[in-house]
Formats: structure tokens, sequence, C-alpha cells
């Protein structure tokens, strides 16, 4: 029974591992499309990609809304988005961004954002929810939310004097947006009036004008241009770019990038998780053959009755398969009940979801070398029973 | 040859040489063995004298290096292994001195294990009882005629009186031509050994078997048609001498 449930463990984890990798590659790969160019403040391309599209981690440091509004001037740039970020919601990333990103943004094969309810901000202070944002936190079109200032899950200090209205929330996209709140840049140059820094201010109540929710900073921008072709003059220009340190990558590289870095993680799990396969296979052949001593008895009654090696063979063959067969389903039932467990924390923390999806081709085939794996080590009981059956006969001489 | 006019001969053993090696010394030197259909032969023997290797020939689990092998009707020496796996299956019933059961079967399926790998017997065993199993509990009931008994508990609650009886019952299903009890009693304490041979004598009277009973104590022998020894049959003992 140990066996079985070693095999079942081992199963799981070499599915489960497998599931994982194959939908955060698509997942990755599906988080965005239709950007030409990233452009955040200089720091790495993956760190950039990291904070503006997955929302993980801080940008190192902000860019000037004047180096955003000169790039997005220059010729050859069709639209930009900007994007300010830095505030957090219970745990969800605040994102300030432009109305255009309603209609520019895209994700997956070209789709761009749907709405569900609701529609785009139009007031200082109304926000717009991802689809997860309005499940885990159970928010409708008016519904008012506090932002906290951080991006701290657990954050204390909070604009709790401006509250935002939520005025839509977006479909199921199975990206980050899902997770974000988004607000206009005013609303989070509104939410920062009379703050220093992290700190609010003691006594000084500005008032909110038109003039002073004018950001002078953003976080990064994204860039689509007229012509493809001109994304590497586009990039150089912006690498070069004079009166600030700027990055500009292509969110398809970057993408590609990161995934490298992950899949080299993503391989040693794999690795791992066979050689606990190899483990389990292993465990199974000693209590096999551990048993066979007591077994001797077994086998010379069956060749007195009749049964041929073949048989003997046969049956102790059929016996390792099977204890892997079951192995194969417990572990399936472990895995699904898992992948069912585990979705929702998957998806609320790392952003990941994981279908519940019949195992496909690779995975049918893993079960089956796996299957292959057993017989093969149910020959060595096989034959060390032939052996000692040709030495004992029918009575064992003990 | 002259086919002889008499019973048909199931056991014909002539010089026949065996060695579990092919460089030890040989277990079994020269020996020859005749049994006839219907005979009860006790083949006494102390142990070591080679009875198990006989046994193990004459149910063609091997074939000896020199002689012939006849068990009934079939040239052991010229057949293959798949063969002569065939032949046992189909012909012979053994009991043995203990341990005969396998201890994670019930006892019907213990019983009806031959009919398994035998069409014959399965096939003999339904024209008497209609099934397998109910010729299963026949055997069963006559051999338990006073304990009244779940057929399909485990083995391992049975005393070891009981499990004979068991692989009794297992032998004798669908009627094998050829009975061979290996020290069937020697377990056994003196009541249930007495029992134990009535039922076995009983049973195998009604089923026409023949059968070779083979012992170190000669208490029984007088049951039996013709007590054959060990060291006649094997010279293997003289060559030593």
């Amino acid at each position: 029974m140990l066996t079985i449930f070693s095999i079942a463990m081992s199963v799981a984890l070499l599915l489960g591992v497998e599931k994982v990798r194959v939908n955060a590659q698509s997942s990755f790969a599906n988080t965005i499309s239709g950007t030409d160019l990233i452009v955040g403040a200089r720091s790495g391309s993956i760190q950039l990609l990291l904070y503006s599209v997955f929302r993980i981690g801080d940008a190192t440091n902000n860019i000037s809304f004047q180096s955003y509004q000169d790039i997005a001037q220059q010729k050859g740039v069709k639209w930009t988005i900007p994007i300010s970020l830095g505030d957090s919601h219970r745990g969800f990333r605040v994102m300030g961004t432009s109305r255009d990103y309603f209609s520019v943004y895209q994700y997956g094969e070209q789709r761009t954002l749907e709405f569900a309810s609701g529609k785009q901000f139009e007031g200082v202070f109304d926000a717009v929810i991802g689809s997860e944002v309005a499940n885990v936190l159970n928010y409708a079109i008016g519904d008012q939310v506090i932002v906290s200032h951080g991006t701290g899950s657990a954050s204390f200090t909070q604009h709790k004097d401006k509250p935002f209205v939520i005025s839509g929330i977006l479909k199921h996209t199975g990206t980050p947006v899902d997770r974000t709140l988004h607000v206009s840049l005013a609303g989070i140059e509104a939410m920062h009036v009379n703050w220093q820094g992290a700190v609010k201010k003691r006594k000084a109540s500005k008032a909110l004008t038109e003039a002073n929710l004018q950001p002078e900073s953003i976080t990064a921008f994204l860039v689509g241009l007229d012509s493809k072709i001109a994304s590497f003059k586009m990039q150089r220009y912006i690498n070069e770019y004079k009166s600030e340190p700027l990055l500009a990558i292509f969110p398809g590289i970057a993408l590609h990038e990161l995934w490298n870095l992950m899949s080299v993680a993503e391989k040693a799990l794999l690795i791992i998780s066979m050689f606990v396969v190899l483990a389990a296979l292993t465990g199974m052949l000693a209590v096999s053959l551990a048993g066979l001593n007591e077994r001797r008895r077994e086998v010379a009654i069956l060749r007195s009755v009749g049964a041929s090696h073949w048989h003997i063979m046969g049956l102790l063959i059929t016996e390792t398969v099977l204890l892997t067969i079951a192995g194969i389903l417990l572990g399936l039932a472990l895995l699904y009940s898992g992948i069912w467990l585990a979705q929702p924390i998957i998806e609320k923390n790392y952003g990941l979801f994981i279908p519940i999806t019949a195992p496909n081709i690779r995975e049918l085939g893993m079960v089956c070398v796996l299957l292959t794996a057993s017989f093969i080590v149910g020959l060595v009981p096989a034959y060390r029973a032939y052996k000692n059956s040709l030495a004992d006969g029918m009575s064992i001489r003990s | 040859m002259i086919k002889p006019a008499s019973k048909p001969t199931l056991i014909d053993l002539e010089g026949v040489d065996f060695a579990w090696h092919a460089k030890a010394k040989p277990t079994i030197k020269s020996a020859h063995l005749r049994v006839e259909e219907h005979e009860h032969v006790f083949l006494r023997g102390a142990s070591g004298s080679g009875k198990s290797t006989l046994l193990n020939i004459i149910g063609g689990i091997v074939t000896p290096q020199q002689g012939q092998v006849n068990i009934v009707g079939h040239d052991f020496c010229q057949l293959t292994e798949l063969q002569r796996d065939k032949v046992r299956a189909n012909h012979i019933g053994f009991i043995f001195q203990q341990f005969n059961l396998i201890p994670y079967l019930s006892i019907l399926e213990n019983v009806t294990l031959p009919c398994r790998f035998s069409k014959l017997r399965r096939d003999n065993a339904i024209k008497r009882s209609g099934s397998v199993i109910e010729e299963a509990i026949y055997l069963l009931s006559r051999l338990y005629a006073k304990g009244k008994f779940s057929f399909d508990r485990t083995t391992s609650e049975l005393s070891v009186g009981q499990q004979q009886r068991v692989a009794a019952a297992r032998a004798l299903i669908g009627q094998p031509q050829l009975i061979i009890a290996d020290e069937p009693t020697s377990s056994l304490d003196y009541d249930a050994r007495e029992a134990f041979m009535t039922l076995l004598f009983d049973e195998i009277k009604l089923s026409g078997s023949t059968l070779l009973y083979v012992s170190h104590d000669p208490t029984h022998q007088h049951l039996f048609d013709s007590v054959v020894d060990m060291s006649v049959i094997n010279q293997h003992h003289e060559l030593e001498l």
C-alpha cells in the first residue's frame, strides 16, 4: 500500500510540475500583446517587464511626465499608455493610467479589454477593477474603495480621505489585469495631494485643482508604433534619451528572457520529479524483491497445480504493473484534487490560473513511460522468481 | 512395440539419472518405477533419498539427463516445458507435507485453482457437479463430513489438518488420473492423521484415481496395493558405497 502511495505521490508531482510549466508558459506568452515597446527608468529589462506588466516588485525609479509626453509626441508613435504604480488596495495593485488603456491594451491573441459591467473611469475618483478583484473582494459598481499607500497587503497608511468609487468591472483575462485596480493618473495624483513622501502632511489642505493633478512622474509606459520596422530605431532613441536615463524593451524578447530564466528552475523541478518517480519505482522493486523469498512457497504451489514459468512471470509482472496503475490513478486523483484546492491560492498569489483539464498527450506519454518502466521493473522479480522456482521445483527445502 | 494387454501404465521411469546441477553428484541414478492405473503405491524413503527430486521428475518440473520418463502416456523427454506443464495441470494432483495453500486466496479459490490451469479438469468438474464451485463445495463437504464451514474464508484461520483437507480437495478436483501425496500426514497428530487417510482413500476409490503416496513412515503401508522402497528404485546410494 505504501508502494502505491509513493508512486501516487511521484506521479502527482511529475504531472503537477508539468501542468504548472505548461500553464505558466502559455499564461506568460498571453500576458501582453500588441505593444511594441515598454519604457521605464533604466534598470534590467526583466525587472521592467515584471513591474510594468506582471505587477511584481517595484520600480527603482520613476520617469518624468515630461519625458513621457516628449516621446509620446515623436513621429511614428501611434499610441502610448502611461502606467503609474505604487499604491495598493487590500493586496491588489493600483495602477494609474489613461483612458486609452481600455481601448488600446491587448493581451492573448490581440484581444482588447472588455467590460463585464460598468464603464471606464470618467471622474478623478472613479476606478475600474479587474475580474479577480471584483470576485475576491465581492465588489460591485458604485462601491467605495480606500487605497493604501505602498504595495504591501497590510499597509497601515491609507488614503482614507479620498475614497474611490468603482465605475467598471473588466471581464476575466487570465492576466495580471484581473488583479489590478485601475484609476486615472489624475486620481493617483489626487490621492497624494497633501502628502509628503509616504507621510500625510499635518496641516495644509490644498484644494484639488486641475493644475496640481497633472502628474510629475509616472512609473512606465507602453508604446505602440505605426510600423514595427521603426521599433528598433525608436528603442535606440529612447535608450539614448538625453534628459534622463530610460530603458525601452521589446515585450516579446523580455518575456522570452524571463521565461528562460524561469525554465531553468522548471527543468530542475521536472528532473527532480523524474528522480522521485525513479525512487518510487526502485522502492517498489525493493519491496517486491524482499517479498519474493516469502513467496517461493506460493510459486511452488502454483507450479504444482500446473502453472508454467510464463504464468508465474506474468503474475509477478502483472502485479507490478497493477500496483503502478493503482499508483497512477491515485496520483491523478491527488493531482486533480490538489489543483482544485490550490487553484484559487495559486491564482491569487502568483497570478497563474491552472485549469482542471484532462491530461494532454505529453502527460499521457509520461504515464505510458512510467507503465513501461514498471513493466521493466516487474521483470526483475519475475526473473528472480523463475530462477528460484528452477532451483526449488515443487517443494521448498526449508 | 506391442502394448501390454493389462492396465495402462501411468508412471514409467526407466534408467533415470538426474543431477540438479551439471557438476553436482546425481541425486537420482538409474531409477526405475512403474505404476499402473488404479494402483495405490506406497513409496517409502528416508529424507534425502531423492524422493522430492523423483516427484519433480514425475511432475515434469525437471527432466533427467538420462533415461526414459513416461507419464500418463506422455514421453516427458520429448515434450517441451510448456507441454509438460500442461500434462501436470491436466492429469496430476499434488498434496504436499504442509504449506499447500496460497494464503491470500479463499478456501474455495484454493480448491478451484487447478481448474484455472486445466480446461480438462474444469470440464470434468462441470460435468460432475454443474460448476467448478459446486464441485469444490461437494469435495470439501465430503472431506469435512462433520464440521460446517464457510468456504469463502481465508485459509490462514485453518488448522494444519483442515489445510491438508483443502489441499486434498484441490488435488482431487476435476478427477486427475494421478494423485501424488508427499508426506501429507507428517505434520498432523495421530487422530488427524487417521481421519485424513480414511478420507483420502475413500475419495480416491470413489474417483478411481491412481495414488502414489510417499512417506518415510511405514504406519499406513498396509492400506496400499504395493510398497516400493526408494533404495530399490534409486541406485544412487549403492553408488556411494
